[in-house]
């Protein structure tokens, strides 16, 4: 097959194939507010002052970084219909994974608070600022400066589990790349191009998350 | 120096405070009276209680039991009693004491001028405009206005510390509370640090000071106390206690200080 050939075999599917990527960064993003709602409600329940809700953040954390995301996934959208909670593909995926990420979004939440030094309250509650006032304007931007890149490579692992989701029907670009090869019998090209678009989705996240990190750095 | 008016009631008025951490008792009833323009040295060994108590004092502590009056603040700390401290009692008590600590604890992630309006816009509600002459004004008087811009690691330990006690001042305190400020300092930036003290004392701002630099305590202080074991044990004029300490304890304690400094620096005496 010449370049020309091959080219023409292979546009008609890079429409298909943008179009599962767009998919993919939609999923990720969803996916990403929901690990953060999870993981901001586990690690406070983790300081929580009853021991029910601290056992019980204990548990998801353990439960959830002890078992595969494949399984989670399919507890999610095989399992729940049993219990009549039956969910679209899309949105089981979306919860599945969100649930799967507040694990690690709230270790790293908790990881971030106990890297600022008790002097930091300290200085501001001496000064008459509130918990609130002090926790919003000196604690948390610390924060984030330094969980910045454990959150990054939290986006990247969100956006390639992404994947996962190929198995219980969103058609993401992975099932978008096997329904391909299934009818043209060339998983060698389809499987690399597939590889390339993540790559660069990939990328792309970590170059973003570099800026955020030079524009924080200007204080270190 | 202001001189002090002991016929006015006391700015501070301190009676039997107590505080424990677990089961070892650190304060065993500490009695303290700091009237308006004196400035009180606490000396003792690590452990004596002297920080604990400073830290008591705008309640960073909490103590167990006692009686504090600050101003028109007056708690009571047993448990139960009906003028324990709120919340709103003690953020206004702490917007009028400031506080300096050993580690500086500026914020990293503020320029000075930031770290010096903060609170002052925060707490007592001043415009940005009149908060930013204030905080120049003051950053001018210690040499750090062109530092105004820059964030704290880029200063030293002695910058640092001089504009912690700069952020302090800026929400114009009636008494200010200082845990060993130049100890974690390398020993040739003391001496800017103890001259921005000294120049607040002449000022007439009313210093407690806990400190191991016995030539500030002498030099400086209107008065020196003397923790021990959660007491104080010696109280008064620092050329009394320093120079006639009349318990054992406290010979044994300037023996052990004014010989380390000897041997380390050699400059001891000639401070600040």
């Amino acid at each position: 097959m010449t370049f020309s050939e091959w080219l023409d075999f292979f546009m008609p599917y890079v429409p298909g194939f943008l179009h599962a990527a767009w998919l993919v960064f939609i999923i990720t993003l969803l996916v990403i507010v929901v690990s953060w709602i999870c993981g901001l409600l586990v690690a406070l329940g983790k300081t929580s002052s009853f021991a029910v809700i601290r056992q019980a953040a204990a548990f998801y954390i353990w439960f959830v970084r002890g078992t595969p995301a494949l399984i989670q996934i399919f507890i999610v959208y095989f399992g729940l219909p049993q219990l009549g909670l039956g969910l679209s593909p899309f949105v089981a995926g979306v919860l599945a994974l969100g649930v799967n990420g507040g694990a690690y979004v709230a270790e790293i939440i908790r990881s971030g608070l106990s890297a600022i030094p008790k002097g930091q309250v300290e200085s501001s509650l001496a000064l008459g600022m509130s918990r609130h006032e002090t926790l919003r304007r000196i604690v948390l931007p610390q924060v984030v400066r330094i969980i910045l890149p454990a959150i990054t490579n939290e986006a990247i692992s969100t956006l390639k589990n992404t994947s996962l989701l190929s198995t219980i029907t969103v058609v993401e670009l992975t099932l978008y790349a096997q329904t391909i090869i299934a009818t043209t019998f060339r998983p060698f090209e389809f499987y690399a191009a597939t590889a390339v678009i993540y790559l660069v989705m990939t990328t792309m996240l970590s170059q973003v998350a570099a800026m955020l990190e030079r524009h924080n750095a200007r204080y270190v | 120096m202001a001189p002090v008016d002991a016929s006015l009631p006391p700015l501070l008025r301190i009676r039997e405070l107590r505080k424990s951490f677990g089961a070892h008792e650190v304060l065993k009833g500490i009695s303290l009276d700091v009237h308006a323009g004196e400035v009180v040295s606490i000396i003792g060994a690590s452990g004596s209680g002297k920080s604990t108590f400073l830290r008591c004092i705008n309640v960073m502590e909490m103590p167990e039991a006692g009686f504090l009056d600050f101003e028109d603040f007056s708690f009571d700390f047993r448990a139960g009693a009906r003028s324990r401290p709120t919340q709103a009692q003690l953020r206004a008590m702490r917007a009028r004491i400031g506080m300096v600590f050993q580690s500086y604890n500026l914020w990293p992630h503020m320029t000075v001028l930031e770290n010096v309006i903060e609170a002052p816009m925060r707490v007592n509600g001043i415009a940005r405009a009149d908060a930013v002459r204030t905080a120049e004004a003051l950053l001018d008087r210690i040499g750090l206005k062109d530092k105004r811009g820059a964030y704290p690691s880029r200063l030293s330990g002695g910058q640092q510390q001089r504009v912690a006690i700069v952020r302090a001042l800026a929400m114009q305190p009636r008494l200010m509370l200082f845990d060993e400020v130049t100890s974690a300092l390398d020993p040739e930036l003391v001496g800017e640090v103890l001259a921005l003290m000294a120049a607040l004392a002449l000022e007439g701002m009313t210093m407690l000071v806990v400190t191991h630099e016995i030539g500030f305590a002498r030099e400086v202080s209107t008065r020196t106390v003397f923790f021990d074991n959660g007491h104080i044990t010696e109280d008064g004029p620092p050329r009394e206690v320093l120079r006639r300490p009349k318990s054992e304890r406290l010979q044994q304690f300037l023996k052990r200080v004014l010989h380390e400094h000897v041997a380390g620096e050699g400059v001891e005496g000639e401070r600040p």
